[in-house]
């Protein structure tokens, strides 16, 4: 257990590492790179809390991601162009209103889709869970004023009172930070009253419901503060690619989300961390050495499946390892 | 382990565009793998042999695939100015992923020119000093085959494409040429593989043509689909569901369509005759569309390079507008927003040996610039 | 809308929805005797497209394309089943989906590295191309009649098979309790790599019809995977009568609202505006309609409970 707390700490100062070593050599990519891992960290901290803590295992977090990622663009698309939203409402370059905006959006998508989705569980919920992913990822296709299928650009990235969020450093602290808030809260939900019903509920549902939980609240509750979680990594990550498209609502991207998780340790609180940076590492290493490198990602994901279930930090924190 | 590995392709990378001080380097985002792979293999293949043939050692390529996902072109396009410090960047075939680069690269002072995708947002109040595309306009192709239909007689056109913006556009490009009715316009989902009941609406709508534009898998599906239903009205489109790498699959349902293109590999004049033959010896393949504009966005290039380095901003992009160089498509200019002005043409499928492939027929455009112009300032 | 086009648009939906069942059938098959839930089903859909295609390409028999389709279909699923899948029965849904996904991974790229990025074709047989003329003057494809048939065949084969053989029977008995018939002497490892595999051919045999009517790409199976979960959704996981059901729903659903709302709209807006409105909705239709029904029945309308 001391061994994990070590890594809590351990495993998001490596990613600061990353990025600071990389500032002092000149190497902005790398920086993008420690950027968007800290952004799919933060979207697999969000699905963790519905998967890890309530064992609800969702494969439409994308929508999530993508309504979060629209929110901005949106917002972002009306004040790059001088147009208020329904002429009402004017658009927002400011960073803080933007995730708020999303927090909520993505929070009532998600209880909408939660609320439908947990009448039902097992089987039902993941394949229920992907097919709503799947029907905003096509509304979002088909409906012409956001872009469609285009999608939209946003020319400069948006602003953050007193910080040029342009300088790659600035903008990954952003982000370090929000992630890093993001884990210490989620560690106190996960122990609070609430979390320790949640894990009851996911450990056996009847009982739970014996002593007086009310699974279908709890669980409902878990999701909806899952998926803003997630909405707001999708929020940060246009504003990485000042850009938004539906892609980021396709269900490679639920996968990816999940597989993140997967390859750190589920329900554990920096898996996510070390499963994104390996993701991206891997990304940046398989891709030079094939173009088929989506074969090496798929073999490595069923050798963690099959043979390693508790992914990075479970070889880690498992056992005594004596090294670096 | 991890930051050291990381350190030293940092470090390589910083000496290999330090010893090519003087050199050029191009970095080229294309779409290599996935639905679509065949136009950027073409695009790639076309750019590289106008490279081979300058026989110049001081230009540096850098190609990556970004597999038709936006996200993976613009993480793509950050490490090519962010780290790889390219002065022109090239490649990318589809109007989404253009949208999601181009304005941020060009921002960032570097070069970019399309050798494909020609969204009308940069043709129009987009548009940039440093952007130049070399191909057309998205509405080009439409606009000639609304121009077609008027000549072929036609009064009463049935039009589709998918629902997204490019087919918007697509059908707003036809009716901004065409003059005769339109009997019906039909929106279909992007991806959608199967055209059953489009078809059926084609047969009861007295149309007298049928204008669809469906780009990739969907024509193929859709060409395979009409022809097999017996309706029996005849099809025009533009040149990118009837262009060589895709016409093996149409197969002969394709056989007599008339479509519009700005190039045909018959086009009489001494460069294309040149850049087909040598095509075909390199890589044992007709030419399409997509290697004609490649190859011209190479030429284009060089050109430039012959007068200035990017460095050189100003001059190279003034070399750049004077479009100095002998094209594929015989004429070539640059419009004030730096999209192409052009001849469009009218070309038919037809069966040479045992090949399908296109012949010219006609002309349906001259010098035709774009709707858009006007409204750029730059 | 005359009535000679309502009937084509609604063969047209049946021609779909028997495409759908071909995948569903399947998926609830493997999840109702094994428990499984098999994202790599798509995959089987592609290989069988793929198989046909080059079968086709060789001996250029459009017959032998479809023998090839079910065959290495069929073989390739029992494969998977004996090296990958075989090891998930106990393991609960996440590392069922996280592994199948994983097989998606390097199916797709495995198969892009053996055929190329191109897409490739098949031609329909001579004796099924063009139009046939059917009673009341309705003119339609040969082709899609034949897949209506085949579709129907195997959904007829099935409900036989699972309703009047010992293998039907050991099937039934597996899908009410797992445990016991392992201890009635039946040997379910092979129990279980055979019903894996007749999903499989199912499958590879729904994209090796489909291929002479689209492309054949990489990633042509996962719209599908997609629909016909929403089809198990609809119909209730595990059973056959609800997968033909429901496919046949989203199928007409989905042909109709393509048609039918854009008109809608057209009543009381513009003629632009209409198509673009109704066409955004239109791809929505199904996943309403999987909304609707469950809100009324959260187990799928010929579900026991999940």
């Amino acid at each position: 257990m001391r061994r994990e707390t070590i890594l809590n700490l351990a495993i998001p100062g490596i990613l600061l590492a990353t990025a600071l070593i990389a500032y002092a050599m000149d190497e902005p990519y790398i920086i993008t790179l420690a950027t968007k891992a800290a952004i799919l960290a933060l979207a697999g901290v969000g699905l963790n809390i519905a998967l890890g803590l309530g064992g609800l295992v969702s494969l439409g977090h994308a929508a999530f991601f993508g309504v979060g990622g629209y929110a901005m663009g949106i917002l972002a698309f009306h004040a790059q162009n001088y147009m208020p939203i329904w002429g009402v409402i004017e658009g927002t370059k400011s960073m803080p209103i933007i995730w708020l905006v999303a927090l909520i959006a993505s929070a009532l998508t998600a209880l909408v889709i939660g609320a439908m989705s947990l009448r039902t569980t097992g089987v039902y919920f993941i394949m229920i869970t992907l097919a709503f992913g799947q029907m905003l990822f096509y509304f979002a296709i088909s409906w012409p004023t956001y872009g469609g299928e285009d999608g939209m650009s946003i020319y400069l990235r948006n602003g953050f009172p007193g910080v040029n969020t342009l300088v790659p450093l600035n903008f990954f602290l952003i982000c370090f930070v929000i992630l890093a808030v993001v884990m210490v809260l989620t560690d106190r939900l996960g122990k609070s009253a609430f979390g320790l019903a949640l894990q009851a509920t996911r450990q056996n549902a009847a009982r739970a419901e014996a002593v007086g939980l009310a699974p279908y609240r709890l669980r409902l509750v878990a999701f909806t503060i899952s998926g803003a979680v997630t909405g707001l990594a999708g929020a940060l990550f246009a504003d990485l690619n000042r850009f938004v498209s539906p892609s980021m609502l396709s269900w490679h991207m639920s996968g990816e989300i999940m597989i993140l998780i997967i390859l750190g340790g589920i329900a554990r609180l920096s898996g996510p961390v070390a499963g994104a940076m390996l993701f991206i590492a891997l990304e940046y290493v398989l891709e030079d050495l094939s173009h088929y490198w989506h074969v090496y990602l798929g073999a490595i994901l069923l050798g963690v499946v099959l043979f390693a279930r508790g992914g990075v930090i479970g070889l880690i924190a498992g056992r005594e390892v004596a090294h670096d | 382990m991890k930051l050291k590995t990381l350190a030293l392709a940092g470090l390589m990378a910083s000496t290999s565009s330090m010893a090519l001080a003087d050199g050029v380097s191009i970095g080229m985002i294309t779409t290599l793998s996935g639905g679509g792979a065949g136009l950027g293999i073409d695009v790639r293949d076309g750019f590289m042999l106008a490279i081979e043939q300058s026989g110049r050692d001081d230009i540096e390529m850098i190609i990556e695939d970004d597999e038709r996902a936006p996200d993976r072109a613009v993480q793509l396009a950050d490490r090519m100015i962010q780290s790889d410090d390219v002065d022109i960047m090239t490649g990318i075939i589809w109007s989404n992923l253009a949208m999601a680069v181009i304005p941020s690269a060009t921002a960032q002072g570097v070069f970019y020119l399309s050798p494909n995708a020609g969204p009308s947002q940069l043709a129009g109040p987009g548009c940039h000093e440093n952007y130049f595309n070399v191909a057309w306009q998205n509405d080009g192709l439409h606009e000639a085959a609304g121009a077609y239909a008027n000549t072929a007689g036609y009064g009463n056109s049935f039009i589709l494409a998918p629902n997204y913006p490019a087919g918007r556009d697509a059908l707003t490009g036809y009716q901004r040429m065409f003059e005769g009715d339109v009997a019906e316009e039909v929106y279909t989902q992007l991806g959608q593989t199967d055209y059953a009941a489009e078809i059926s609406q084609i047969r009861n709508s007295g149309a007298d043509s049928v204008y669809f534009f469906l780009p990739g898998g969907m024509g193929i599906a859709f060409v395979r689909q009409y022809a097999e239903s017996g309706v029996d009205i005849p099809l025009i489109g533009p040149a990118f569901s009837f262009d060589q790498g895709i016409l093996g699959a149409v197969g002969e349902a394709a056989l007599g369509v008339h479509n519009t293109s700005q190039w045909s590999q018959d086009l009489d004049n001494p460069t294309n005759a040149a850049f087909v033959e040598a095509f075909q010896a390199e890589y044992g393949r007709l030419p399409s569309l997509y290697a004609s504009q490649g190859f011209d966005t190479a030429n284009l290039i060089l050109s430039a390079m012959e007068v200035a380095h990017p460095d050189d901003a100003d001059a190279f992009r003034a070399a750049l507008e004077a479009a100095n160089f002998d094209s594929t498509r015989g004429d070539f200019a640059f419009g004030p927003n730096h999209h192409p002005i052009q001849d469009i043409y009218v070309r038919e499928v037809v069966m040479q040996g045992d090949v399908l492939t296109n012949v010219v027929v006609g002309t349906a455009l001259e010098d035709h610039g774009d709707a858009y112009a006007d409204q750029c300032q730059m | 809308m005359s009535a000679a086009l309502l009937i084509e648009q609604l063969l047209n939906g049946l021609q779909f929805g028997v495409m759908l069942f071909l995948m569903a059938a399947g998926l609830t098959l493997i999840f109702g005797v094994m428990g499984l839930i098999n994202l790599a089903h798509g995959s089987l859909y592609m290989i069988g497209a793929f198989a046909a295609a080059g079968v086709a390409g060789w001996t250029g028999s459009f017959w032998l394309a479809l023998m090839g389709a079910l065959m290495a279909a069929a073989m390739i699923g029992a494969l998977v089943e004996m090296v990958v899948i075989r090891r998930l029965y106990d393991r609960d849904h996440l590392d069922q989906v996280l592994a199948t996904f994983a097989l998606i991974l390097i199916f797709s790229e495995g198969t892009r590295f053996f055929f190329g990025s191109l897409p490739l074709y098949l031609d329909t047989p001579d004796l099924l191309s063009g139009p046939t003329m059917l009673p009341g003057g309705i003119e339609y494809s040969k082709y899609r009649l034949f897949i209506i048939a085949v579709g129907l065949a195997v959904g007829a084969g099935l409900f036989w098979l699972i309703s009047r053989t010992r293998i039907g029977i050991q099937i039934r008995a597996g899908e009410a309790d797992r445990e016991m018939i392992a201890a009635l002497g039946v040997d379910i490892r092979k129990l279980y790599t055979l019903v894996f595999a007749l999903g499989a051919a199912l499958a590879g045999l729904a994209g090796a019809m489909i291929g002479p009517i689209q492309s054949v790409e990489v990633g042509m199976g996962e719209p599908v995977l997609i629909l016909a979960f929403v089809v198990i959704v609809i119909g209730g996981i595990g059973s056959i009568k609800g997968a033909f059901i429901g496919a046949l729903l989203v199928g007409l659903t989905d042909t109709l609202g393509r048609i039918m709302l854009p008109q809608l709209f057209g009543l009381f807006m513009d003629a632009s505006s209409a198509t673009t409105v109704g066409a955004s909705l239109a791809s929505m239709t199904i996943y309403i309609l999987m909304a609707g029904i469950l809100l009324f029945k959260p187990s799928g309308l010929f579900g026991g409970q999940s």
